[in-house]
């Protein structure tokens, strides 16, 4: 086997050979900034012979998401890549992909929402879709890029769980920086075997899907969906362990933790902030600080008990949030907050917004919030950097 | 050509105890495109009364698969599923089965993009010129003076030209046909189905309730409504526009179109153009926008 090799190239890149390696069949897709190079780079693999697939070059999103769904439903691996306002027009049809159980992967470059026009990087595009029963993954880096969308296609196929995933990439911080990265090649299919559909259209074995359901069958339905959402916890590790194994990562599982063991003080946060905070994390510790960073990787399933079990100790959690559902709290604080009433734990907790809208984020913005925090100088809900305006 | 006696002779995809209102069209016109399509079909079905149709889950009335999909996609996700078929290397007719809401109006982009890429899709648009399953509101396809749940002293504007749209989009085939010629479906699903690219027919679909009618009346206005030149027969195919049946004899001059009174007489949708007072403003109207689009069509056509 081969094909294993370290390239420099953008997040973008990263998805397109991710999908390239799945031997994803069926890729539907609409233009939108910045997701469009993962498209032209795939459009580019298949008209140059290196990529055996069909690519429906759709009239809008709506219809990227909806043909995807046609073509999983024959039995074929499909793919689709969108971002913001493209996300926000697929919304009806991520219910069809989640609720018809079809494992479709789809890669957000998540932007900010307008108005005001605003291509940079924002998490509430993604966030408005948090709650249709998708798999949900946010990667810190090109190297997760690839990874996650690889091990999104072995968990949302796998016959446990059947439900469509979509992996998250930030807007220009990811789908534009070049940094290295390594791919599998062919020795991918030893980890993803060709895709076996737990129900397909089929002349010959004629089923119809999603006709009137009585109230209680569809309860039915959507508890199945509940169910292999919570297995999808052990999948994902499961899935993630072999992926390490095979490929010589060391992946953690659901989150990462970042000097976690004798923290007083955690940062939890996702994406590439959350592995700024590591780096402020460093910079906390010189000054004496014992500080740790719990990055989530997987957001839906939302790793509770992982979070729960890595936060024992801890004595405050500063959230940072690249959105925040308006009138209410930060995405994350919401999941945090039903993760300790269930857990029946207590914590100092500051939620705080900062990299709204694509703002620049650095270590040094991280290393600020965080010493205030401690000090006890943070409201609970913050707006980094209101006190200016 | 296959006489309505040979279709009942076929073995039927549409089941006993589906939903169907007595006298429904979907009974007439889905019947006769499956015997036509036969068992090699997948269906993508939009919200449209055909939803109700096959029955409630998780039984179903239809025969072959089929996906019931969002109001606006079943061209798109047909789209998809054509593609699948051609990697797949499968023989399937890929049949987008919608209503005139579906087509006419919030499908309308999706249609115009599968025709443009020339995806390999059958797109039959059962047409009942409203949004029945939701109560019988206005639609693109309401022509002028029919009452609806949305236009209670009628609607105020002409029907949108769908078969048009489509030939201005240069795909295979285009055909529009009624429920009243069965057998005139079956002949244009059939031509239609051994064509590859975008292709769409239209079929006129008298509802007993949506047009108020008694329901032992559909095939008979399904004839009148070409009777009258309110609805014509025709075929675009390789470029080239052809008429069928009677419409063919009054484009040859062989017949002539009846009073479209005789066709909205019947009907209790267009009661209030009658009584209390006769309102020959939108009558005539209607007669002369007959004549026009059939003047049109003329002019394009190779009779």
């Amino acid at each position: 086997m081969s094909g294993r090799k370290v390239i420099i190239d953008t997040g973008n890149s990263a998805v397109a050979y991710a999908v390239k390696d799945a031997e994803a069949k069926v890729i539907a897709a609409y233009p939108i900034t910045p997701q469009t190079t993962i498209v032209e780079k795939i459009a580019q693999f298949i008209e140059y012979g290196q990529m055996d697939a069909k690519m429906i070059r759709v009239e809008s999103e709506h219809s990227a998401m909806a043909a995807i769904i046609g073509s999983e439903a024959m039995g074929v691996r499909s793919f689709t890549a969108t971002s913001s306002h493209g996300l926000a027009l697929m919304h009806e049809m991520l219910w069809y992909a989640s609720n018809a159980r079809l494992p479709v992967v789809m890669a957000v470059a998540n932007r900010t929402m307008g108005p005001p026009w605003n291509i940079w990087a924002d998490w509430g595009d993604a966030m408005a879709d948090r709650d249709i029963g998708w798999i949900i993954s946010w990667a810190a880096n090109n190297q997760e890029v690839y990874d996650f969308t690889l091990i999104s296609y072995r968990v949302a196929e796998d016959k446990r769980i059947v439900l469509p995933a979509m992996v998250n990439l930030e807007a220009f911080v990811l789908t534009h920086t070049s940094m290295p990265f390594e791919i599998c090649g062919e020795e991918t299919r030893e980890y993803l075997p060709e895709y076996d559909p737990a129900w397909k259209l089929d002349p010959d074995d004629p089923i119809i899907m999603g006709n009137l359901f009585s109230p209680a069958d569809t309860m039915k339905l959507r508890w199945d969906m509940w169910e292999s959402m919570e297995r999808a916890k052990k999948v994902i590790a499961e899935a993630i362990r072999e992926y390490n194994e095979r490929f010589n990562r060391n992946y953690e599982g659901l989150i990462k933790t970042y000097k976690m063991d004798d923290a007083d003080y955690a940062i939890l946060s996702m994406g590439t902030m959350g592995e700024e905070a590591e780096v402020a994390t460093d910079v906390l510790r010189e000054e004496g600080l014992k500080v740790g960073t719990v990055r989530i990787n997987f957001f839906r399933p939302f790793p509770r008990e992982d979070i729960i079990k890595t936060l024992n100790g801890v004595s405050r959690v500063i959230i940072l949030e690249r959105s925040s559902s308006i009138g209410a709290s930060g995405q994350i604080m919401q999941d945090l907050g039903q993760s300790l009433l269930l857990e029946k734990m207590q914590l100092d907790v500051n939620d705080v917004f900062i990299g709204i809208g694509g703002t620049d984020v650095s270590y040094e913005d991280i290393v600020n919030i965080v010493k205030k925090a401690i000090k006890g100088d943070l409201a609970p809900l913050y707006w980094y950097g209101s006190e200016g305006w | 050509m296959v006489t309505v006696k040979d279709l009942a002779k076929m073995e039927d995809l549409l089941l006993k105890g589906n939903a169907a209102c007595a006298g429904c069209p979907i009974g007439v016109a889905l019947r006769t495109t499956l015997k036509a399509l036969g068992k090699k079909t997948i269906m993508f079905v939009p919200a449209c009364c055909t939803s109700v149709v096959q029955g409630i889950g998780p039984g179903a009335a239809i025969s072959v698969p089929l996906f019931n999909t969002a109001f606006e996609t079943a061209a798109s996700v047909a789209s998809g599923a054509a593609a699948a078929a051609e990697i797949l290397g499968k023989d399937v007719t890929i049949l987008a089965w919608a209503g005139d809401g579906g087509t006419y109006d919030i499908g309308l982009q999706a249609i115009s993009g599968a025709a443009e890429r020339g995806d390999n899709v059958l797109y039959i648009c059962y047409n009942n010129q409203m949004y029945s399953n939701t109560g019988i509101q206005r639609s693109g396809a309401t022509p002028l003076g029919a009452w609806t749940t949305t236009t209670w002293t009628g609607k105020t504007e002409h029907m949108k030209d769908m078969g048009m749209i489509l030939i201005a989009h240069r795909v295979p085939y285009v055909a529009a046909t009624s429920v009243g010629y069965p057998d005139d479906i079956y002949e244009k699903v059939k031509k239609a189905k051994e064509k590859k690219g975008f292709r769409y027919i239209d079929i006129l679909a008298p509802c007993p309730p949506g047009w108020r009618f008694p329901s032992d009346m559909t095939i008979r206005l399904g004839k009148l409504a070409i009777e009258t030149g309110f609805w014509l027969l025709y075929e675009y195919e390789d470029g080239e526009l052809r008429f069928n049946g009677y419409t063919k004899l009054v484009a040859e001059g062989k017949r002539e179109f009846k009073p479209v009174e005789e066709f909205l007489r019947l009907q209790d949708r267009f009661r209030h153009l009658f009584e209390p007072k006769r309102r020959d403003d939108i009558l005539e109207e209607i007669q002369r926008w007959i004549k026009e689009r059939f003047e049109w069509y003329l002019s394009l056509a190779k009779i």
